[in-house]
């Protein structure tokens, strides 16, 4: 896992030559400052923006263009968590989605990728190139089918409808795979002269190995689960995760904006506190693994 | 550099699968290796739970799909077999259907074209900006990534909100500096700005760690050397970032592409689709419309799906292409 990121950051600038007697630098401190917090502020002012209207009346939001509200009040997050909608249900189901799908992703997708790095049976090659062909098969092309399956097995708006296809994803299997056929297969050994069975050797040699992956699989895991969106406006009329509940309270209370900001609020901070204790790490999972939301 | 190798591989990978890089010699099949004392079906139960669900939610769908597409079925009722009625609908010149589905079609070619450039360009820049040496340069690559992690609905709600024609924060600045703003959500070119905009803030952060990550594999003695030879900062872009970042640029034109390709929520949730009829509504949104939303004509969505993810897979073997022939 280690990555060109961590050794680029921790090495000093190439680009100064104090030989040449001349520094080179890209452009001038403050100008380069200044530029950087231009940027900054175009990712983080509408954050504040979404922000500060949730603590808005639906009066407030006209009356009242500040950034910071005059007169802030909660009764927005009240009214969305105290019945007023279905918030709280797709509040908890969102929660219950992404937990268990990311559970089970990662045990289904290692299982199948430790099988695939490293025993050998009959047509192996034949059936990983089948699932990793599927790797370029867009998701558009099952969202139809999906629904019409998902109402045969009589799980419309039901909570497995959100988990169960995406577990199919092959992703896992793949990035997984890669990461045991990095591990010495030696220590396997060792564990297997000492008469372990493989579903032990796999459970007590490789998988302790294999938490910076298992980490890495999981984070990305649920962020797709937290943040899917598609899917869930397909198939949910109740049971809904957040992101799929947004679309309909956008279009239930329009012109409320200081509600519907209050709902992206609540959607969007488990992530970004997820984001800001993991901040580094991510972004070396995600330029390792070279996932695109 | 193990994201960029790893992506390299499964291309690859998927380059062998379409018969154009070397072929791997063949194992005999007596040389499958197994334990002393493990059964023959061991190595399935491994791969079976994952596998069923591979098979219900991927292999049947595969199929079931190509199915539904050849009948005329809703929501409501299942329809009879009609052939391949539906896709000579949607191809036909003259047919209701295919006008609107192919003004989709170009709809998302036009957010191909603007995204692509627009998202690689700027990635590019911030990654330069980024790959210097300066005070609190992880903070700032923190906040530029930090879009990323949000869902699509959250961006849709957040810039519909920010360009809202009633009291949203661009038009409500604008009118207060300028006297005057477009309807950003109700007229274009502002409706496709918009959704570009949005698209930037949240993505851009993807580019610019791919592309960052990328340059800091460059060796610095390249720099060094083409420093004292007098070449000036562009030149040393020009001439050594560049070439050096080919590979890496390749993977994220391609996964933008294919990104671009899959727009959706943001239109969804922004503007409707609109102006009205269609102006903004990209081919995914209209087989989304199409199947789930009105009529509910499955069938019909079915077999604009397969048309679209034909043309996605055609793009990705191309961009394949491209990269084995890049690498040998």
């Amino acid at each position: 896992m280690a990555t060109v990121l961590d050794r680029g950051l921790e090495r000093d600038q190439p680009l100064e030559l104090k030989a040449v007697g001349r520094r080179r630098r890209g452009f001038q401190r403050p100008l380069l400052y200044l530029l950087l917090i231009g940027i900054a502020l175009f990712f983080i002012l509408p954050m504040i923006f979404v922000f500060s209207t949730s603590f808005k009346s639906d009066t407030e939001v006209f009356t009242d263009p500040g950034l910071i509200p005059a007169d802030p009040g909660l009764e927005n997050y009240q009214m969305l968590l105290g019945g007023g909608t279905p918030f709280y249900r797709w509040f908890l189901n969102s929660a219950i989605v992404s937990s268990v799908g990311t559970v089970l992703t990662v045990v289904l997708t290692s299982l199948s990728a430790y099988a695939f790095a490293r025993i050998d049976f009959p047509l192996k090659n034949a059936l990983f190139s089948v699932l990793i062909t599927t790797l370029l098969l867009p998701s558009v092309m099952f969202l139809v089918p999906h629904f019409k399956l998902i109402g045969q097995m009589g799980l419309y708006d039901t909570l497995p409808a959100l988990v169960l296809p995406g577990l199919a994803g092959v992703f896992g299997v793949f990035f997984m795979r890669q990461f045991f056929l990095a591990i010495p297969v030696e220590l396997e050994e060792a564990a297997y002269v000492d008469g372990a069975n493989r579903f032990r050797t796999f459970v007590s040699v490789v998988l302790p190995l294999a938490g910076p992956a298992l980490a890495t699989l999981s984070v990305i895991t649920f962020l797709a689960f937290w943040n899917d969106y598609l899917w869930p406006a397909v198939i949910c009329v109740d049971n809904c995760t957040l992101p799929a509940g947004l679309r309909l309270l956008q279009g239930q209370f329009t012109a409320n904006y200081g509600l519907t900001m209050a709902g992206a609020v609540v959607a969007a901070v488990p992530v970004l506190i997820i984001y800001l204790a993991l901040q580094r790490w991510i972004i070396q999972s995600v330029a390792s693994s070279g996932v695109k939301g | 550099m193990a994201g960029i190798e790893s992506a390299q591989k499964e291309r690859s990978m998927a380059g062998r699968l379409f018969g154009f890089a070397r072929r791997r010699k063949k194992r005999a099949p007596t040389d499958v290796r197994r334990r002393i004392g493990e059964s023959w079906y061991t190595p399935y139960l491994f791969i079976l739970p994952h596998l069923i669900i591979f098979i219900l939610f991927i292999g049947v769908p595969f199929f079931l799909g190509i199915w539904i597409s050849l009948h005329d079925s809703t929501a409501l009722r299942e329809g009879p077999f009609v052939g391949f009625r539906n896709f000579e609908n949607l191809l036909s010149p003259d047919s209701v259907h295919s006008a609107r589905f192919w003004t989709t079609v170009w709809n998302t070619f036009i957010f191909v074209f603007l995204s692509t450039p627009l998202l690689v360009g700027v990635g590019l820049f911030l990654a330069t900006l980024l790959n210097q040496r300066f005070r609190g340069r992880n903070f700032f690559r923190g906040i530029y990534f930090a879009p990323w992690t949000l869902s699509v609905a959250v961006v849709g709600i957040t810039w519909w909100y920010m360009f809202n024609g009633n009291g949203g924060v661009v038009t409500r600045f604008l009118q207060d500096t300028l006297g005057t703003s477009p309807g950003w959500l109700t007229q274009n070119p502002w409706a496709w700005i918009a959704i570009l905009v949005a698209t930037l803030w949240w993505t851009i952060g993807f580019n610019t760690i791919i592309l960052l990550a990328g340059m800091q594999g460059i060796s610095a003695d390249l720099y060094e050397a083409a420093s004292i030879d007098g070449a000036n900062r562009w030149q040393q872009f020009r001439h050594i970032t560049i070439p050096s970042l080919k590979a890496v640029l390749l993977l994220v034109v391609t996964l933008q592409i294919i990104a671009s390709f899959q727009l959706v929520g943001q239109p969804q949730l922004m503007t409707g689709g609109g102006p009205p009829p269609t102006e903004t509504t990209p081919v995914l949104l209209h087989v989304f419309n199409t199947g789930f939303g009105g009529r509910r004509e499955l069938s019909l969505a079915a077999a604009m799906a397969l048309i679209v993810a034909l043309m996605m897979v055609i793009v990705s073997i191309i961009n394949f292409r491209l990269f084995s022939s890049e690498r040998s």
